[in-house]
């Protein structure tokens, strides 16, 4: 039986992946924000994860607004990465799961989740930075394959956070129903809060992040409720990116161990956060 | 009847809503056309001629010209797509939100070093009525 051992966190902040592939990592600006990943880079190497389901939203790469998915899951056996106006990253290409992948895609959808099923598609920043940032720069190849779980937020309304954090549980039961020995951690990624147009460009609020970071272990029915308005209010347009958390953390144990959390603005425009629960039993 | 849109009451955002992605559509596709160079290149070559092979509205199309980035936005336009606008003409994305929320570059990034915008005095529009 495969199950999932543990959850991470983070916002993709594309800046962030340009700070990497351009040297700058070791700059005043950019220092702080790697050095907090520091402990995480450890921590997944050690615990050597055999996949990563990683729930992200495209920018506009693989699906344009031609055709806007809520739901969607990565089913291919390689994942090329997205040129996205600046050339590609220079990362090696992401590994897919195909099958547990649509294993995924079956189950959830007799759950009553209705995925659509991508067989072909680039992965943006969204995907490539949290990789980057818990696996570092890998030569050739990842270190793992990859399951990639596509979640719209930019157009609105984007699903609401019992949505996500009920997929998280009909992830969970997926997982746990497929016949083979596999070691699966979950990336929720995206957020903190931010907002990155109009007149109120540039908001950050330190007290939601903090409280949703504290919740997010202690308390995630609170997280559950949060209606959109708030996100949108609090968060900042673009922090309502956070729900695609909940479905990390509704694919955990009800009761988890917080191993780290780091948090820091700002990156960009935003909110940086960043946090690692692990389930009672890996 | 209509959805409500208990956002309206944001201040200083659009809510990219299904309404103004409809409306956005090729505003937005034109801007998307910019992630190729060789599009880029037409583009700048002549912004007009190339604008009108996309079936925008003329309003849209002024907006691009005036490079009125919030207007875009009222528009229909996303900021994910944009900023693909602010990328060809070698913005980069802290200078647009500068510019977006009337502030210059300089003054912008030292809001964010000391760690943003607050919420305070941000939450509703009630709390702009006195802004100039």
């Amino acid at each position: 039986m495969a199950r999932i051992i543990a959850g991470v966190a983070t916002s993709h902040i594309p800046a962030v992946g340009a700070a990497w592939d351009n040297g700058k990592t070791g700059e005043p600006y950019w220092r702080p924000v790697f050095a907090g990943y520091e402990r995480s880079k450890e921590w997944i190497a050690k615990l050597k994860p055999d996949v990563v389901i990683l729930v992200y939203n495209d920018h506009m790469s693989a699906f344009s607004l031609e055709i806007v998915p809520t739901f969607a899951v990565g089913c291919a056996a390689t994942f090329p990465i997205a040129d996205e106006g600046w050339g590609p990253r220079p990362v090696p290409p992401i590994k897919g799961h195909p099958e547990l992948a649509s294993h995924i895609v079956q189950s959830t959808v007799l759950d009553e989740f209705d995925m659509t099923i991508v067989n072909k598609m680039e992965v943006d920043h969204g995907l490539t930075v949290p990789m980057s940032l818990m696996f570092g720069q890998p030569k050739d190849e990842w270190p793992c394959p990859v399951v990639p779980l596509c979640v719209n937020v930019v157009v609105y309304p984007v699903p609401t956070g019992h949505r996500c954090y009920m997929l998280g549980k009909a992830i969970r039961k997926a997982v746990e129903s497929f016949d083979k020995d596999l070691r699966v951690v979950i990336f929720g990624t995206g957020g903190m809060s931010h907002q990155l147009q109009g007149p109120r460009a540039g908001l950050i609020n330190r007290e939601f992040d903090t409280r949703f970071l504290d919740n997010l272990t202690q308390d995630p029915a609170a997280l559950v409720r949060i209606p959109h308005l708030e996100y949108l209010r609090e968060a900042g347009s673009e922090g309502i990116e956070l729900v695609m958390w909940l479905i990390m953390r509704g694919a955990l144990d009800d009761e988890v161990k917080e191993v780290y959390r780091f948090y820091h603005v700002p990156a960009s425009n935003t909110a940086l956060g960043h946090i690692i629960l692990e389930n009672q039993r890996q | 009847m209509p959805l409500p849109k208990d956002y309206d009451d944001l201040p200083g955002t659009v809510v990219f809503d299904a309404d103004q992605a409809r409306e956005g559509y090729h505003l937005n596709m034109f801007c998307m056309s910019l992630m190729k160079p060789e599009n880029r290149a037409s583009f700048k070559t002549n912004e007009r001629a190339y604008l009108d092979k996309w079936p925008m509205t003329e309003e849209q199309k002024q907006a691009v010209l005036k490079r009125d980035w919030n207007g875009m936005l009222q528009l229909g336009g996303n900021i994910y797509f944009t900023s693909k606008i602010a990328a060809t003409d070698g913005l980069s994305f802290q200078q647009i939100a500068a510019m977006m929320s009337g502030s210059t570059q300089e003054q912008y990034a030292q809001m964010m070093i000391k760690g943003g915008r607050s919420p305070d005095g941000n939450r509703s529009k009630s709390e702009w009525k006195n802004r100039g």
